[in-house]
């Protein structure tokens, strides 16, 4: 392989880091809503999906990318809060199952909803003003979006961190999903607990969904890929763990941005290649707790 | 009424039989019989794993598509008898599902279907990028059936009833064998494993051995009907191996009644007179069966044939 410097290796590392971050923040949802509430949400894609959509939609009418970044998570935590009260609620105690299948056909419902609002073209990604182009990293030319992408991912992890671990919210959120019995008997209304977490799941969902748009097309199906490349990730990670989620997410970008280097027509599979062998060697992921899922 | 049910469930494969060789002047047109007949196989495999067993898999359209495109590549690629390449894609799915199996039996419960639903997502790539065997994202084509003969009187496979029966001729013989497989000690303990695998295990029975094997049956079944698939349609469409399709297999054996023998069916039949009906005024279809779906899930968890036998009282265990 010619012209492969360290400068190339080093450019690929940092796209791969920005596609991880896109997975982290997934996986973080997924992993909250888990954590807490024993529900796989299998409409996690759904919700990236709508986010980008709307997201796309308020930019192209407003033309300010920092209005649609805050209306997009609340508008899909709102969509979020919804599923939780009404859909998802009814179904515990249930078993696991149930909440599975019930996401999944509202995956199906909101993947109709945005064909039938936008069409089955979707909408054309815009770059919002000011983040194109390019800049000078030091080593080379990066796009200026993917570093934003980046920063954005950090601040949004580092608040999450910082609400679980730093807040009373973030203390009710850990008891809670340690024994809710105890924390039901020390006077919290668990199920507005339950209803904020998937709520902030949801919204984070549709975030990484605005957050994405640039870098990938709009449309009704991309949702799909995105959540069989999530669950990747949070089998590699160790199922409800945040931290595994987000370096098992940040790696698995890497290995699929350094594989599409030197082997591009692989670099779908080998994502998949690392939870094989992640599941050989330690069947709870990297991070998980040993019996805790295995 | 309850005793014709109980003598339903009593001589299953019988019953089923004779239903299914008048069902196609039931339906408004053969093709779509044709169709529920093989996505009805589809989720009666893939209900052997999640109804009997309570393994939850996202990845099964990988044993359809594998199962269509051997066939499919047998028989436009290699000129093989239709009967030899329905043997492959059967084989070929099975050996799938050994491989599928033996990563996702490590795993339990959510995790079992998110590491099955990747899988499958492999399989796809696979096929997907194996664009001068497979076509690609144009799919295969060109799958055809020679004329034959059988006991020498010609059989045109292109005459919707002829085509019918000869793919009822191998689902029944599919139903056969599952209905063998739920009543042989290898049935209770699937469904000991489904109850409680941990006693299952206390009790002596190899929890993880039984699994992979009934995981292999049921990439076997499902890839027979991919077979299947693959000469009714006469083509092989990408679409086989998505994800969405393992979701179908799904939501048919919900709506029909998870763990019943004839549930599946039911579900098949459900839901593709549904897409028939809805199509009809709406390409949306996809938001219909997702919002009747939800609503089962909610409402009737049991599905139409499963809470018909519990209204009925019978012991619905499919016995």
């Amino acid at each position: 392989m010619t012209g492969l410097t360290f400068e190339l290796l080093c450019m690929q590392l940092l796209t791969g880091i920005a596609l991880g971050s896109i997975y982290a923040l997934l996986a973080l949802g997924l992993c909250l809503i888990f954590g807490m509430l024993n529900v796989v949400n299998f409409a996690h894609g759904a919700f990236f999906m709508v986010g980008a959509f709307i997201g796309v939609y308020f930019l192209g009418v407003t033309g300010n990318f920092w209005f649609s970044l805050l209306l997009t998570p609340l508008l899909t935590g709102c969509l979020g809060l919804l599923t939780e009260r009404f859909l998802v609620r009814p179904l515990y105690g249930r078993g696991l199952d149930y909440p599975l299948l019930l996401t999944f056909g509202l995956s199906y419902v909101l993947i109709e909803v945005m064909r039938i609002t936008f069409g089955i073209e979707g909408l054309p990604s815009i770059t919002p003003d000011g983040l194109g182009g390019s800049i000078n990293v030091g080593i080379g030319y990066f796009p200026k979006y993917r570093l934003f992408l980046i920063a954005a991912t950090a601040l949004i992890i580092l608040g999450v961190w910082f609400l679980i671990q730093k807040t009373r919210y973030g203390l009710i959120i850990k008891a809670g999903a340690a024994d809710q019995e105890i924390v039901k008997v020390l006077g919290v209304d668990i199920a507005k607990v339950w209803l904020l977490v998937f709520g902030l799941g949801c919204a984070i969902a549709g975030l990484s969904g605005i957050l994405a748009s640039p870098t990938r097309s709009v449309n009704p199906e991309m949702g799909v890929p995105i959540l069989a490349e999530s669950f990747v990730v949070t089998v590699v990670g160790g199922m409800g763990s945040p931290v595994g989620a987000v370096v098992a997410g940040l790696l698995v970008g890497v290995v699929y941005s350094m594989t599409s280097l030197f082997f591009p027509d692989l670099a779908e599979l080998s994502i998949f290649v690392l939870m094989a062998v992640v599941l050989l060697i330690r069947p709870q992921g990297l991070f998980g707790k040993a019996g805790a899922m295995g | 009424m309850n005793s014709l049910f109980q003598l339903i469930a009593r001589h299953r494969v019988l019953t089923s039989t004779i239903f299914l060789a008048i069902f196609p002047f039931v339906m408004p047109y053969e093709a779509l019989a044709i169709n529920i007949l093989i996505f009805g196989l589809f989720a009666m495999g893939f209900n052997l794993l999640f109804g009997y067993m309570g393994l939850l898999s996202f990845g099964h359209a990988a044993f359809l598509g594998i199962g269509s495109y051997l066939t499919g590549i047998g028989i436009v690629h290699y000129g093989l008898p239709w009967g030899i390449a329905i043997l492959a894609g059967v084989i070929g799915a099975a050996i799938g599902g050994l491989i599928m199996g033996f990563l996702a039996i490590r795993t339990r419960g959510i995790y079992f279907s998110m590491v099955t639903l990747a899988l499958g997502q492999i399989v796809y790539y696979i096929f997907y990028k194996a664009e001068s065997l497979t076509g690609g994202e144009n799919g295969l084509r060109g799958v055809r059936v020679d004329p034959f003969n059988i006991l020498g009187i010609p059989v045109d496979f292109l005459n919707p009833v002829v085509k019918y029966y000869i793919i009822l001729f191998f689902v029944v013989i599919a139903i056969w064998l599952i209905s063998r497989i739920l009543n042989s000690p290898l049935g209770a303990v699937m469904e000991a494993i489904r109850e409680n695998e941990k006693r299952a295990a206390a009790c002596g029975f190899d929890v993880a051995k039984t699994k992979l094997l009934v995981f292999i049956l049921s990439a076997g079944i499902c890839g027979l009907a991919g077979s299947l698939r693959a000469l009714h349609l006469s083509i092989v469409p990408i679409d086989s191996l998505h994800y969405l399709q393992s979701g179908q297999a799904v939501m048919m054996s919900i709506l029909g009644g998870m763990g019943t023998f004839f549930g599946p069916f039911v579900g098949a039949a459900v839901m593709l007179y549904l897409e028939d009906v809805v199509t009809t005024f709406t390409k949306h279809w996809m938001a219909v069966v997702g919002l009747v779906f939800m609503f089962f899930v909610l409402f009737f968890p049991k599905g139409i044939w499963g809470t018909i036998l519990s209204k009925l009282q019978i012991n619905q265990d499919s016995k």
